[in-house]
């Protein structure tokens, strides 16, 4: 039994590391904006979309779809905080839940009229398929491309949040927005761009996520349990909170799976309300 | 409060709009009786918005695991008529009991904690449930569902018949009995404080209100409620599916509830009614264009109401039907 | 919203439901109940497209009357929308006949209908061997589990393989089909070493085909609803290795439905599993079926076994209604359906009037690509099986 371990803690990362991508944009801006944004799978299905669009009608190779799904992704992000969440910041929880479930809902039927109701077909290039023998562990091929990808994104996340001027506004409007504001920080333009990032890394998640979860028109809903649980566990706005509850996420999901099909996805949501109950505020704040 | 003037508590007279209302309602069975069975589901979806009032109108809980309690009474009524205990009215009263428990045992997570983390822990109770549900398939059928159940004649004497308009007084007379029971509650000092609470519940404990205690009973009360729309669900289908515990319903329900305005009581029989109507008409024609269009009227709702959705429709209620509104 | 306006609006809204239809004395209407949208939405559509080719070929009228057809979405696997919507064709829409059912649940919520209304229930995909035991109403003309999967459990005992992990989707055809394949397989020396269930909705192949994986066995049998879950799961199963490592795929038909074969690609080809129906079945009335549903229903369309049922449950309401001269009876149609025997696209077919189930042959098939595309190449067959989840003990 064991000797499957390394495999399936390997898959597990995998797995969280896919979670990661497509979460930490919703945990960035709730922690910023204090906005409880339920649409943010919207965002990574458009990118996924926009990735088969590109392989299938215009012939574009799987890897060059990646940052058009980025992209795209982004701008609809962008448009969209500018023309209608922006004013939306200060309502109350149930409006922006209201609001969320409503774009959400006109995602998935504006997918499903467009291109049905089916899982989309998508190939993934030779060279990203199969497996490699790594130290007698089976590992995929595309999953490791997957890992490998996403620690370089993190990298230079924790690069740009911790490096650069940009990020230093940012960690400074997480903190207190309103005293940002008073130093002369331009607070509407770090929410614009962060949410224009957020929901690109979304999108190229949800490229990359073709391969491992399907892409059908109901997968904002499907996985909006999953990001939401991330976040809230992890601490929104936290990076590192971010990381280390999808990849405990992602483990657990697998490990689960693996061990005790039984138990199925019920091992996640229990462990989430023991999580909750331990840490109300997130891993990041601690125990209380 | 003894030595001060009485208080004066909200108008307890019936408005004559109310009371056509319920009378409209009565009259059904005589005026569509080719409609019951959707008419049945409108009233139970009705008593279960109606619960969810009592803690989001009444009390500021944005609860997406609503269903839970919904669900848990279900499949209380649903097991004991499978097991032989087919009396519908105590199939109720189990139901009630199933559902305020599982509501007053997350109650203790779901009063504390911010907006943000009591979404995800109702929405996280819901989800396990639903997959608890799912896995105990021995018990509850899982995706197959419960069926083979046995529910007997209403009171002894009346069958659940095919055009169901049995299914239809039962639910009827449950929904009227249990919206005499809130109505009570909330013009009462307990009902009052619950608005208290929900508007600056910082202030409450100031005032000598035990704010917890208060959010946990009407918390409970709810889901008792919750648990009989529940029974009533599978009483009078004589079936149940996983689905009474799934998200689509605790979302479906928010979205009724506040279509028709939380905080007044009639918010969700109206909410439910306009919504399954439509959805019947409209799912029928194209599933696709009813999520559409839901969607967008959500997030015109959002946006045309300044103040927020639940303000702007009590405001325009106030000035319309004065005290009774509230 | 003030209270006046909202009852007003109810009342008008519900004013706005279809006035009762009217009933037309000519006209045999037959509820089709299936799943239209969503995750399973081609079995709906197999299952109508299988119904139009057979009015294509016999028209639309029946002892001097005309047959209508009601469709309704069920959406998916939702028993309590099926339910309704049957309740609806009974009490509003009056039909005759309510047919239809792609998946298990939706016809198992619907069956205690069927006995209240007295309406005949013809079952034309649902797989799970205690359907036809909920009511004396209810007639199948697809297939059961255990009947497609006993001749696959005893083909591979016979051909060298010993040591399987069973994957199935939790629900009761599922369990039904691991059930029937642990009785047959372990009975012929065979061994099962281990076994896993997936969920219906939404299923995760990867850590369960990793699983299979890690038992090494000689072959992985497979049952999952036909269609996309397929394709998912043949995926994962060459993604993981398990074909490079010589484990075998096997299972009932479902996994290389018709419908999708062609989509799923070469990964398929060599892939043995024994079912009712293949497109590439070689007789006369396979050859007039194809052409027929491709008139009906667009150039290239393939028919796979929903439609081939469709097809088939239509054949046999048309009979009840001619034997019966139009003047519908429930009882005396169930009748004529006990021992109602059928040259069907797929081979002879027969209900057998204890159990109302169907009794037909079954085949073992290769997927191979023959020039038109993917097919599954039948090579064998076990003629007359009746469903085995009945008749043991």
């Amino acid at each position: 039994m064991f000797t499957s371990l390394p495999g399936v803690l390997f898959d597990g990362v995998a797995y969280g590391s896919l979670l990661f991508l497509m979460s930490i944009g919703l945990s960035v801006t709730m922690g910023l904006m204090r906005f409880i944004n339920l649409a943010h799978g919207a965002f990574a299905m458009l990118g996924g979309y926009v990735c088969v669009v590109g392989m299938a009608r215009l012939g574009v190779p799987f890897l060059a779809t990646l940052p058009l799904a980025f992209l795209a992704a982004a701008a609809a992000g962008a448009v969209l905080e500018r023309a209608l969440y922006r004013r939306l910041y200060r309502r109350g929880p149930l409006d922006q839940v209201l609001f969320s479930l409503g774009l959400t809902l006109m995602s998935v039927a504006g997918a499903t009229y467009v291109w049905g109701s089916g899982q989309q077909p998508m190939h993934l290039p030779g060279f990203l398929l199969g497996q490699v023998r790594v130290l007698g562990v089976d590992l995929g091929i595309y999953r490791l491309f997957l890992v490998a990808l996403v620690a370089t994104i993190t990298a230079a996340l924790v690069l740009l949040v911790r490096r650069t001027r940009f990020g230093a506004r940012l960690r400074a409007s997480v903190d207190d927005a309103q005293a940002s504001a008073g130093l002369g920080i331009d607070v509407t333009r770090v929410f614009s761009v962060t949410f224009a990032l957020g929901s690109g890394l979304a999108g190229l998640g949800g490229a990359l996520a073709i391969d491992v979860l399907g892409l059908d028109p109901t997968f904002p809903l499907k996985y909006l349990v999953y990001f939401l649980l991330v976040v809230v566990v992890g601490g929104a706005g936290s990076i590192a909170g971010t990381l280390a509850a999808s990849l405990l996420l992602g483990l657990f999901d697998v490990s689960g799976k693996y061990y005790v099909p039984a138990a199925g996805a019920f091992v996640i949501y229990a462990l989430m309300v023991v999580l909750l109950l331990l840490f109300p505020g997130g891993l990041r704040r601690g125990a209380r | 409060m003894s030595g001060f003037a009485a208080v004066r508590l909200p108008d307890a007279r019936w408005h004559p709009a109310e009371v056509a209302f319920w009378v409209a309602l009565a009259a059904a069975p005589f005026v569509f009786p080719g409609h019951l069975v959707l008419g049945s589901q409108v009233l139970i979806t009705g008593l279960f918005a109606l619960s969810l009032d009592l803690i989001l109108g009444y009390a500021g809980i944005v609860s997406l695991g609503h269903a839970a309690m919904f669900g848990a009474g279900a499949y209380t009524a649903g097991l004991l008529a499978r097991h032989g205990w087919g009396e519908p009215l105590s199939g109720l009263a189990a139901a009630a009991v199933a559902g305020a428990a599982i509501a007053w045992a997350t109650s203790f997570i779901a009063v504390r904690g911010g907006d943000l983390t009591r979404l995800m822990v109702t929405l996280g109770i819901g989800l396990m449930l639903y997959e608890a549900a799912n896995q105990a398939a021995r018990v509850t059928g899982g995706v197959d569902g419960l069926s083979d159940m046995a529910v007997r004649d209403l009171l002894g004497v009346f069958p659940f018949d095919l055009a169901g308009r049995t299914a239809y007084v039962y639910s009827f007379a449950v929904l009227f009995a249990v919206f005499l029971v809130c109505r009570r509650i909330v013009r009462s000092p307990f009902g009052l404080s619950l608005r208290g609470i929900r508007d600056g519940a910082r202030r409450m404990p100031a005032l000598g209100s035990p704010v917890r205690r208060r959010l946990i009973a009407i918390y409970s009360v709810s889901g008792a409620i919750a648990g009989i729309a529940g029974a009533l669900l599978a009483q009078t289908t004589q079936f149940v599916g996983l689905e009474v515990l799934g998200f689509a319903r605790s979302a479906d329900l928010l979205v009724m509830l506040v279509l028709g305005g939380a905080g007044w009581l009639y918010g969700g029989l109206i909410g439910a009614a306009l919504f399954m109507v439509a959805q019947n008409q409209l799912s029928s024609m194209n599933p696709v264009y009813w999520q559409f269009w839901l969607g967008l009227l959500l997030v015109a709702m959002v946006f045309v109401a300044r103040g927020g959705v639940v303000g702007a429709i009590g405001l325009a209620r106030e000035r319309i039907l004065g005290r009774a509104a509230r | 919203m003030n209270l006046v306006n909202a009852t007003a609006a109810v009342i008008a809204g519900a004013a706005l439901l279809f006035a009762a239809p009217a009933r037309a004395e000519g006209t045999i209407k037959v509820g089709l109940v299936a799943e239209f949208s969503g995750p399973f939405a081609g079995y709906g559509k197999q299952i109508q497209n299988g119904i139009k080719a057979y009015m294509k070929q016999h028209g639309d009228t029946v002892a001097g009357k005309k047959v209508e057809l009601v469709l309704k979405d069920t959406t998916g696997p939702s028993p309590e929308i099926a339910k309704r919507l049957a309740q609806d064709l009974i009490t509003h829409d009056k039909v005759d006949f309510i047919a239809g059912f792609g998946l298990t649940p939706n016809a198992l919520a619907v069956a205690p209908l069927a006995t209240q209304a007295k309406t005949p229930m013809i079952i034309m995909n649902a797989a799970s061997s205690v359907i036809t035991t909920k009511s004396p109403y209810i007639a199948r003309f697809s297939m059961t589990l255990p009947q497609v999967t006993e001749p696959i459990a005893l083909w591979s005992a016979k051909n060298a393989i010993k040591k399987v992990f069973t994957i199935v989707s939790d629900y009761a055809p599922g369990i039904d089909a691991e059930t029937a394949f642990l009785k047959a397989f372990s009975s012929h020396g065979g061994q099962v070493v281990g076994s896993v269930r997936v969920p219906l909705r939404n299923p995760d192949f990867a850590p369960f085909v990793q699983r299979a994986k890690d038992a090494k066995p000689d072959a992985v049998f497979i049952f999952v609803p036909a269609g996309e879950q397929g394709i998912a799961f043949v995926k994962a199963f060459t993604e993981r290795g398990l074909q490079k490592a010589g484990i075998k795929l096997i299972g009932p038909g479902d996994v290389v439905d018709d419908d999708v074969l062609e989509a799923m690609g070469d990964a398929t080809i060599g892939i043995i599993t024994t079912h009712h129906y293949s497109a590439a079945h070689d007789s006369k009335e396979n050859a007039a079926f194809r052409k027929a549903y491709a008139e009906a229903n667009g150039e290239g369309t393939r028919p796979n076994f929903m439609a081939v049922a469709g097809y088939d449950g239509m054949a046999a309401i048309y009979q009840v209604v001619k034997s019966l001269d139009g003047k519908m009876d429930a009882d005396r149609a169930m009748q004529v359906i006990k021992g109602l025997r059928l040259e069907s696209p797929r081979g002879t077919i027969y209900i057998d009037p204890e159990t109302r189930d169907i009794v037909q042959s079954v085949y073992v098939r290769r997927v191979e690509r023959l020039q038109g595309g993917l097919y599954n190449v039948e090579f064998d067959k076990f003629p007359n099986v009746k469903d085995p989840g009945k008749t043991a003990p």
